[in-house]
């Protein structure tokens, strides 16, 4: 059976078909100059994403970078990623799934249970908003962000640099909204599903589980604003899950029910998708219930850093004093050092590091060198405070999560 | 005419925060129709764009079983089968070499 939005879907295709042909460029933002400039995406990204990828309008948002029209996958590109808050109308899009309604906040509800509550309880969007607010600066990212930079390829989203940001995320403690019901000691996982369904009734709807322990932590939201503004629909309105520290996959969008289980959920993108090989990465936090032998399900960021000042090849002066910049962020023990080397790798200079806005959020930081006539490789390498750095050989794994691969860039003075 | 522009127009105002799907052209071939039949009716066609020219036979295959079976695309057999063929023969890696 075909859902309603599939059909609407194909409405857009005549009605887009008008507005094909718009132009490809973005405007410069760094140091406001009105130039505009031509999408240029990494020459490590599959030849037919870097054909087919172009600049798009969602409504309400500014140009990102579209890789897929349906479900909506769009990212930002670098250039919105140099300051520590990424604005609303910049932030990336990510949908697993096309049946994508717009929710009516008047008429919102989110049911909460299970069989791992005492009881039921629900919210309306006022009653959600009377619970204590907490707010938190966090890095939302998703698990693929940087897939299309393996080599080899690995099938999916092909996402480059920008399928993330930060943002001040305010809302009610999840563990406040599981007291309405009544959390029991044996409930092991919470689990949360979203407005958003599949096309076909066969296809598993997109639900997801985090432990217990994660979900009453005090900064695990049910959020209902970002940036001190309500969600942006392509970001969640009314309210969406928060998980500091924990990649995207987590973070339910159109969140409408939220249930507490006592054995671990069995849904597909929980048994299936989104898992990595056990003892692969350096991550702290562990998923217990969903483990196998062989894979467990991803969970926090890993440590990583971007230089996003300059573009691979920018231009700069020789022989003056110049500043390269970019973001560091990690799972949430938070960043120690950001380390530049302009002398690819052999040595390696501290970059100081901007406003600390705690330690879910990115970390900015700039350094400051002078470059010779020529081509010099800048990289740029983050650690935390519990000693991870960034690799410098990527970590194969079958779906492409965790690209924490040094970034660099190079710069051509003359 | 004007009939018409008013019916998009009144279409558009009625979705406005669906996403304005521009067409995407895939390479002409055999198996193009069953293509846009099928993968179309869950996902726009960039998905097969995004993912090329680096998957080898057997991982259109793999995809191919995947969204059938996990993913319960009511695929037929034949239009399985023409798929297949015109994904390897248009989109695929076994007869090509990617620039790095």
């Amino acid at each position: 059976m075909i859902n309603r939005r599939t059909l609407l879907g194909t409405a857009g295709v005549s009605a887009g078909a008008a507005l094909a042909g718009a132009s490809l460029t973005l405007p410069r933002l760094f140091g406001g100059e009105a130039e505009a400039q031509p999408l240029s995406l990494s020459k490590a990204l599959p030849q037919g994403l870097r054909d087919s990828a172009t600049l798009d309008a969602l409504p309400g948002k500014k140009p990102l970078i579209k890789l897929a029209y349906r479900p909506p996958n769009y990212e930002s590109p670098v250039e919105y990623l140099r300051t520590g808050i990424t604005a609303n109308d910049e932030f990336f899009v990510r949908y697993h799934l096309s049946d994508i309604p717009q929710v009516d906040a008047k008429t919102w509800k989110l049911s909460v249970g299970g069989d791992g509550a005492n009881g039921q309880a629900a919210f309306d969007l006022d009653e959600l908003k009377r619970l204590p607010a907490v707010e938190v600066t966090a890095v939302c990212q998703c698990s693929g962000n940087r897939r299309g930079l393996f080599h080899p390829h690995v099938p999916g989203v092909e996402w480059g640099y920008g399928a993330m940001g930060c943002a001040k995320w305010k809302g009610a403690r999840l563990k406040d909204v599981l007291d309405k019901a009544g959390l029991k000691k044996e409930a092991v996982e919470i689990v949360f599903n979203g407005a958003d369904g599949p096309a076909l009734d066969k296809t598993p709807d997109f639900v997801k589980s985090i432990p217990v322990w994660k979900a009453i932590e005090e900064t695990t939201l049910v959020a209902y604003e970002m940036n001190g503004g309500p969600l942006p629909h392509w970001n969640g309105f009314p309210a969406r899950i928060v998980v500091p520290g924990w990649t995207g996959t987590y973070w339910m969008k159109h969140v409408v029910s939220i249930n507490a289980v006592t054995k671990p959920f069995e849904g597909f993108w929980m048994k299936s998708a989104y898992r990595i090989p056990v003892g692969k990465f350096p991550v702290v936090a562990r998923f217990i219930t969903q483990e196998t032998a062989a894979n467990t399900p991803i969970t926090e960021c890993v440590v990583n850093s971007l230089i996003t000042s300059h573009a691979d090849g920018a231009p700069v002066k020789a022989g003056s004093r110049m500043s390269v910049g970019g973001i560091s962020w990690d799972g949430g023990y938070g960043i120690r050092v950001v380390e530049v080397s302009t002398d690819g790798g052999k040595t390696w200079a501290e970059a100081t590091l901007g406003p600390d806005a705690g330690k879910y959020a990115l970390r900015t930081w700039t350094y400051q060198f002078i470059p010779q006539r020529g081509h010099t490789k800048v990289t740029a390498r983050a650690t935390n405070a519990i000693g991870q750095s960034q690799t410098a050989a990527l970590i194969l794994n079958p779906a492409g999560y965790h690209h924490n691969v040094m970034h660099s860039v190079t710069l051509v003075a003359a | 005419m004007r009939a018409l522009a008013i019916a998009l127009l009144t279409a558009l105002m009625a979705a406005p925060v669906a996403a304005e799907e521009k067409p995407v052209t895939l390479k002409k071939g055999p198996g193009l129709e069953q293509v846009e039949a099928n993968c179309g009716a869950c996902h726009s066609l960039d998905y097969i764009q995004m993912n090329s020219p680096f998957m080898a036979s057997a991982t259109w295959d793999a995809e191919i079983a995947k969204m059938i079976n996990a993913f319960g695309a009511p695929i037929s057999e034949a239009d399985a089968r023409a798929i297949a063929d015109y994904l390897k023969a248009n989109y695929g890696s076994d007869h090509v070499t990617e620039n790095r």
